[in-house]
């Protein structure tokens, strides 16, 4: 399955883009998501345990990614 | 209840957000500004950018609201955060809260910028007189996109 990530402020800088179509098997983990990403160029400039969103809300590593799913890297917030 | 939360791009008007909160239930109203500081960590700032995850922040701040409306035991409740580029002094948070006591309507308008500072998707990267810009990491770790 084919999920898009969306990237914002330091990390999508970190990796030149600001959203990237990731090639998953279906029902990925969280935590696998993650590992894919570490292939992309920019990627060693993540931190080892990015926050990760998925449909708008904070998900953990094992949390489970379906196709058509909103993911996205979250930096540190840095509001207010 | 509408959540009175809002990620604006234009100036925050101060007097729109008291009215928001303001009725006869209540005997305190008290209103929070956040304002951009001309000097962070020791480094002159000329302006900083606000960008969002726009559609996430939005739930984040809705959700903050009804979270501090329900333990404060208030439906006053309001916050805007603006986003884009702002000048030093310009105001980037607006909290207010209305309450019929003051002590509840002080422990709300700080429960509402603690979580916003915790949870919601904002960054700010601040421009330097040196021409020089970066993302502000609060956790303290070295910036993703500083040069290694």
């Amino acid at each position: 399955m084919t999920v898009t990530l969306l990237l914002f402020a330091s990390y999508a800088d970190a990796l030149g883009v600001s959203s990237l179509d990731m090639e998953l098997a279906s029902e990925s983990t969280v935590g696998e998501l993650l590992s894919a990403i570490r292939t992309r160029p920019g990627a060693e400039r993540l931190p080892p345990r990015p926050l990760v969103a998925v449909n708008q809300a904070y998900a953990t590593l094992d949390s489970v990614v379906r196709a058509g799913d909103e993911v996205a890297l979250i930096p540190p917030v840095a509001g207010g | 209840m509408t959540p009175l939360a809002s990620l604006v791009r234009a100036p925050i008007d101060p007097l729109s957000i008291i009215r928001d909160v303001s009725n006869p239930r209540n005997g305190a109203v008290l209103l929070f500004l956040g304002a951009v500081r001309q000097v962070n960590e020791g480094r002159d700032v000329t302006g900083i950018d606000y960008a969002a995850y726009e559609a996430m922040a939005q739930r984040e701040l809705d959700a903050i609201v009804v979270e501090a409306s329900e333990k404060f035991e208030t439906q006053d409740v309001a916050v805007q955060h603006r986003l884009g580029e702002l000048g030093v002094e310009e105001v980037s948070v607006a909290i207010a809260v209305g309450h019929a006591h003051r002590d509840a309507a002080y422990a709300a308008s700080r429960f509402v910028i603690e979580e916003l500072k915790r949870r919601v998707p904002i960054w700010k990267r601040e421009h330097y007189t040196d021409g020089t810009r970066e993302w502000v990491d609060p956790t303290g770790r070295a910036s993703a996109g500083a040069p290694s």
